[in-house]
């Protein structure tokens, strides 16, 4: 079975058809994964007995001739921050390794009611706190393109186990930029929706504003199918929106001429690498080609984000984590004699450095004496970066900017300056605070082959534009590609 | 430097946390570094905008209504039985590190 460029339309019809069997296909999948992941390390567990329980039942399906769900036979993984029943669940972190979780995410649920199969979990940041996957306590991802460098975080596992074949897509989660940045530095497809669009019960909470789960796919159509099935109300979740759910795969083809695309300056000043640059003014020509009427527009207090980010998203961390203790489950610190030193030890000794970091910074900004100056101020800062894309949303459709400043740094290279590695999040924290939908799609690479993404900005609960816009660019993108190498073929052939 | 090796230990504290004195030392330059970026948030006057807790305060709160009704939006009905099932107990305490299989158990909490 061929797995590079396999889509979930493809994984799904091959299962219908019956040319191989759920079983079969998530068999593939395994012994991909045994073969190269030990030097990638996207994955954390595998959950076997759970994905071909559930692929035998999909094979049942395709035998009686019946219709599959639109994720029917579709092998998939998950982020390791979404609790999965029985399934050990740790968030990257030592407090959590011998977790297994009584309960399912919603959207885990959801995906297998629609007959995904899934594989297992994807190693992340300590509970998605990093933008490079090396605060996991377990392992660094390796990013697929360049084994020196990193995958982004903190779904660098998702990104890399989508790019490297060893899932047909993936969830992931996005506080700050933690689906659409790793999707940028591996060369695929990540989707925040709207904050709201998708439950978050099950996602072990990071910071309860700003959390929103999505997919890592290889298309933008798959994007679409999945958000779809994962998209909606849930009792479970208070914050997950009365929105009806559009079809956004059926409306992924309609045209986009006419639209109107945001270009703000405030994003490609200082700090953009040059051929970043480059290959995103080129996809804004692009889509310029297309028809979309490009306009300038201003987000003129972008550059509050990252400290507003670093406030109000630590500020909500030292809050839910503090129900880590190591009474109800979880790792307990042993030979502790009292209750508090035995807290105080189990925290100690569980949490890494950079979940330290933000405990300690979060509980600063929250501490008498300091509220109104630091987490009142990042609030009343939120408001106005969340007016700005209101102001320019009244001008156009969606914006588009560089998902990252810079393609994939190497492993190593940031960690000991947690500032520089904060500012990898500049061009993607605004959208959480916002909580509007972004969409990161491939848009070319480096001289050193790594790739770029194009970030695509929307209003809230308008995922279908901007998936649109995406799909659209995607598809000119793979015709001029194919036009380029039967080129080359063309003069290779006029040479001899 | 805004944050001394005394603050330091007094968050640490109240986040229940003890850390190394290498980790105190690092932290004091960590938090002063970060937060002299976030220092740059006073360039702006916010006094007349109003602060945003969540994104839902834009989404669903019907200001025309009084208190808790304003957040209407984010409740639901009452399952049949009144509240929904809870776990029953034993896979409650199944990952617990301590348990007498009926309670969680934690060290002595007051020394005699």
């Amino acid at each position: 079975m061929e797995l590079r460029s396999l889509t979930i339309d493809d994984a799904r019809s091959t299962v219908q058809q019956r040319k191989a069997s759920a079983v079969s296909l998530a068999e593939s999948f395994y012994t991909k994964i045994q073969t190269d992941d030990p030097k990638i390390g996207a994955y954390l567990t595998l959950s076997k007995e759970r994905a071909f329980a559930k692929a035998a039942e999909i094979d049942k399906l395709a035998e009686k001739g019946e219709r599959l769900p639109p994720l029917g036979g579709v092998p998939v993984a998950i982020k390791d921050v979404m609790v999965t029943k029985g399934v050990r669940t740790t968030a990257g972190s030592k407090i959590l390794g011998n977790y297994i979780p009584p309960y399912d995410c919603t959207a885990v649920s959801r995906l297998e009611a629609a007959g995904a199969i899934v594989l297992g979990k994807l190693n992340c940041d300590e509970f998605a706190m990093g933008s490079s996957n090396e605060n996991s306590a377990w392992k660094p991802v390796h990013n697929p393109s360049d084994l020196s460098r990193v995958p982004g975080g903190s779904s660098g596992g998702a990104a890399a186990a989508v790019a490297a074949d060893m899932a047909v897509a993936a969830l992931g989660s996005d506080t700050g930029g933690s689906i659409r940045q790793p999707a940028s530095f591996c060369g695929v497809v990540g989707l925040m929706p709207t904050y709201g669009r998708v439950s978050r019960y099950g996602l072990i909470a990071f910071a309860s504003s700003l959390d929103h789960i999505g997919p890592l796919t290889k298309t933008v159509r798959d994007a679409a199918t999945i958000l779809g099935v994962i998209a909606g109300r849930d009792p479970m979740d208070s914050t997950s929106a009365e929105v009806p759910v559009p079809n956004y795969v059926g409306e992924l083809e309609k045209p986009v001429s006419g639209l109107k695309i945001g270009v703000a300056k405030e994003y490609f000043g200082e700090g953009l690498d040059g051929e970043v640059r480059k290959a995103v003014e080129a996809a804004i020509q692009k889509l310029a080609g297309l028809g979309c009427e490009v306009v300038e527009v201003s987000l003129p207090h972008s550059k509050y984000a990252i400290p507003t980010y670093y406030i109000v998203a630590t500020a909500e961390a030292s809050s839910n984590l503090a129900r880590f203790d190591g009474v109800r489950y979880g790792f307990r610190a042993p030979e502790a004699h009292t209750l508090s030193q035995m807290y105080r030890c189990t925290r100690d000794l569980g949490f890494g450095a950079e979940v330290k970091r933000r405990i300690m910074l979060g509980t600063y900004a929250l501490s008498a004496g300091y509220y109104d100056a630091y987490y009142l101020k990042a609030q009343r800062v939120r408001t106005l970066l969340t007016r700005d894309f209101e102001d320019a949303f009244r001008k156009v459709d969606a914006i588009v900017t560089p998902t990252s400043p810079t393609a994939a740094f190497k492993l190593g290279e940031k960690v000991d300056d947690p500032l520089a590695m904060y500012l990898a999040d500049i061009y993607t924290v605004t959208a959480d605070l916002a909580g509007i939908p972004g969409i990161s799609v491939p848009c070319g690479e480096t001289r050193e082959n790594l790739p770029i993404g194009l970030q695509i900005l929307g209003k809230h609960f308008d995922e279908a534009t901007i998936l649109r816009v995406a799909h659209a660019y995607e598809m000119s993108r793979e015709k001029s590609e194919v036009r380029s190498q039967s080129a080359e073929v063309n003069q290779h052939h006029s040479v001899t | 430097m805004k944050v001394t090796e005394k603050d330091v230990a007094y968050v640490a504290d109240l986040a229940n946390l003890e850390l190394t004195q290498s980790e105190r030392e690092r932290m004091v330059r960590d938090l002063n570094s970060i937060l002299e970026h976030i220092d740059s948030l006073n360039e702006l006057d916010t006094t007349t905008v109003p602060p945003m807790a969540q994104i839902s305060d834009r989404l669903g709160v019907d200001e025309s209504r009084q208190g808790s009704e304003r957040f209407a939006y984010a409740s639901r009905d009452d399952l049949h039985e009144g509240l929904r099932k809870s776990l029953p107990h034993e896979v409650a305490l199944a990952n617990a590190p301590d348990t007498d299989r009926t309670f969680f158990e934690v060290p002595k909490v007051i020394e005699r």
